[in-house]
């Protein structure tokens, strides 16, 4: 049996034909079960998010299956095969395992570690499990993948770094404030940039939103958005103290909190700290606003080196995260080959033991005055014979289990006692490799 | 045994501090969670060798030198197992266990020996007085580690300096809030010290107050905190000032414990 991936994703395809190629969560059920109705193919999984589209599937025959699959992708979304051929990606075996591997482990996003991908892949699989289109498989591959990625999450720093702006503000905050639940942000003029910031800093547990702009309309429109507080902005100062957090992304050419302003307002704060982000550009806060006690000011570009280092970091420890990935490739596949090799070692059993009794029940027959006693050692004897013969077959064959090469082994046994192909009800081998 | 008990306590106390220090330089969880077991390990060692020795001299061991060293480094690391549990700042032990270890250390090299108890120090005043000051002096030391990261901290933070010592380092509002719950038990506990300190010297001596430069020295100390104190509660006194005058009250603290001889002798 053999697992083999076809898909695309953000470095094969751009979003146009992502897009096209998407599958809806809602309306799952029906490429799910045209997957595994498709000759060759047993198991399937969709995963789609908006930077990949995969199909994990398992199949014998691996070109073949391959085929149908990419078949299958271009006439579920009516695109012509051409069209979609250059921006997929066929993985078999060892690839295979790898791949998932490291889509589950984050290795492969855009933005290495971000820690989406685990739970889209987690939320596509249960689709799967529920439409029965996964089997033993890839159920077993797939909680695989996942413990994978758990392990790479708590074995290396890959994912606790903030990689894009807005969130490096929060935990730039976070070290300066502490807990954020008690504390208040303040929005002075609304950039997109300035906005994300403070979805994070709600969702990072902010108690409240204060939004200022020079249209007032504007500012109340947004606090709205955000359940928070318009203030007019000629009121600004009168309104600071009440900021621990203050996020500045105004269109004006000149400068519009100064060092002199934040020295009343942290008096009035009795020193308690204040954080500000600016984020325009011209310069909204006076760079000597840091200068004053109590008083924290960052700027886009301060931001920027954070994320800069975190992303370095995340190169270094994506290696390790590469070496976890490698080792447990290994065991899996083992796990694998030996589910391949258990059956055809049953098969070939039964076949010997099928001969041995009809030869053994028409010996019987045709024997007049066979005592019971020679009867016995008959039975013994064939057995006997049946076991010395079916010895070395058997050690080689779990011994090529092991070491990975099984394909071969079982297809020969196969085709030269002509064995059943192993049974596709492999339910009740639950084969722990652990 | 209670030799036994504190070179077992020198010996947890070492390896605890070793991977507390190891906890600035690498991320693991794992090396967290035994540093605060060891720690723990070690402060119930110490304990039991405490209570050992006070049950055999029949008295609390603060009459000499080499006890008093003990108990203040096992009030330090009583203190800061407090606020380890109650804050989760790891950090904070790499900066308040050398401290405790080093006074150890030194009282075990120091020669202490079971011998007749003074006269003059038999009053309730003096015991009063010696195991509030030690754990007031607890918390001033717990105090100045919080002080001296928050300097560091401080500095990374305006010179936009992230290293990956800013990234394990506590929030500066954490700090702030140790140190002023550092403030708030041990002022009240000296100046009950002093009090009591004051009593005992007019029981002995005949005289509250006799301008000995421990006594002196106490007072500056004493003078110090509550200005550190007062600034915070009436202007809202933080950050650097404070962080300073906490380090400064500290060195004083130290002058006053290992400077000052008392006028009175025993």
């Amino acid at each position: 049996m053999n697992i083999i991936v076809i898909g695309l994703s953000h470095k094969t395809a751009t979003v146009e034909i992502r897009e096209r190629v998407a599958f809806s969560p809602n309306l799952i059920e029906k490429p799910l079960r045209d997957l595994i109705a498709l000759n060759d193919i047993i198991e399937g999984v969709i995963i789609s998010t908006c930077n990949r589209v995969e199909v994990y599937a398992t199949t014998r025959d691996i070109a073949g299956g391959i085929a149908r699959v990419k078949r299958f992708l271009a006439d579920h979304h009516h695109i012509p095969l051409e069209t979609l051929e250059p921006h997929l990606y066929c993985l078999h075996s060892e690839a295979a395992i790898r791949h998932v591997f490291r889509v589950a482990s984050s290795l492969d996003s855009m933005v290495v570690g971000e820690p989406q991908i685990l739970g889209q892949i987690k939320t596509s699989y249960g689709y799967a499990a529920e439409y029965k289109s996964s089997g033993i498989i890839l159920n077993r591959f797939l909680h695989k993948a996942f413990s994978v990625a758990k392990r790479v999450r708590t074995e290396t720093k890959i994912a606790s770094s903030a990689v894009s702006v807005a969130f490096a503000a929060v935990e730039l905050a976070k070290k300066v404030l502490g807990d954020l639940s008690d504390k208040t942000v303040m929005l002075v003029g609304a950039g997109e940039m300035c906005e994300l910031a403070a979805k994070h800093f709600l969702n990072s547990g902010a108690k409240g939103v204060m939004v200022t702009n020079r249209t007032f309309e504007r500012a109340e429109r947004l606090a709205e958005e955000f359940g928070g507080e318009a203030v007019r902005f000629e009121e600004l100062f009168d309104h600071l103290h009440r900021a621990d957090i203050v996020l500045s992304s105004t269109g004006a050419p000149h400068i519009i909190i100064g060092p002199k302003d934040v020295e009343e307002v942290v008096k009035r704060r009795r020193f308690k700290p204040m954080f500000f982000i600016d984020i325009a550009v011209p310069r909204d806060i006076d760079q000597r606003v840091d200068d004053v006690e109590s008083a924290y000011l960052f700027t886009v570009d301060d931001l920027q080196e954070i994320v800069q280092a975190n992303l370095a970091q995340r190169g270094l420890e994506a290696q390790k995260a590469e070496e976890i990935v490698d080792q447990e490739i290994g065991q899996f596949f083992k796990w694998l080959s030996s589910l391949e090799v258990t059956p055809t070692i049953v098969a070939l059993r039964n076949r010997f033991e099928e001969i041995r009794l009809a030869e053994l029940e028409k010996t019987r027959s045709s024997w007049k005055d066979l005592s019971p006693d020679t009867e016995k050692r008959l039975e013994n004897l064939t057995a006997a014979i049946m076991n010395k013969l079916l010895h070395a077959p058997t050690a080689a064959l779990k011994k090529a289990g092991q070491g990975g090469r099984v394909d071969l082994y079982v297809d020969a046994l196969r085709q030269l006692f002509e064995l059943e192909a192993a049974a596709e009800d492999k339910e009740e081998l639950d084969l722990e490799e652990e | 045994m209670t030799h036994l008990f504190f070179s077992l306590t020198l010996g947890l106390y070492g390896i605890a501090t070793a991977a507390y220090l190891t906890c600035l330089l690498r991320t693991s969880p794992w090396i967290t969670t035994w540093a605060t077991r060891l720690l723990t390990a070690g402060c119930v060692a110490h304990i039991l060798s405490t209570v050992h020795l006070a049950s055999t001299e029949k008295h609390l061991p603060l009459t000499n030198m080499q006890e008093s060293l003990s108990f203040f480094s096992l009030m330090i690391v009583a203190v800061f197992l407090v606020f380890e549990h109650r804050y989760k700042v790891t950090t904070l032990g790499s900066f308040v266990t050398p401290v405790a270890l080093v006074m150890l250390g030194v009282s075990s090299t120091l020669h202490g020996g079971s011998r007749q108890l003074p006269p003059i120090l038999q009053s309730n005043w003096f015991w009063i007085h010696a195991l509030l000051a030690f754990i007031s002096y607890a918390a001033f030391t717990i105090a100045f580690g919080v002080a001296v990261i928050y300097l560091i901290q401080r500095h990374f933070l305006k010179t936009k300096h992230f290293g990956a010592l800013f990234q394990k380092l506590p929030p500066l509002e954490t700090l702030d809030e140790i140190s002023y719950r550092c403030f708030a038990i041990g002022f009240p506990l000296l100046t009950i010290a002093i009090i009591s300190g004051a009593i005992w010297s007019e029981k002995a001596m005949g005289s509250y107050w006799i301008w000995d430069p421990k006594q002196t020295w106490s007072l500056i100390t004493w003078l110090i905190y509550a200005a550190l104190l007062h600034g915070r509660l009436t202007i809202g006194w933080r950050g650097k000032r404070a962080a300073i005058l906490s380090i400064v009250g500290f060195v004083v603290l130290l002058i006053t414990f290992f400077g000052m001889k008392h006028s009175i002798s025993w």
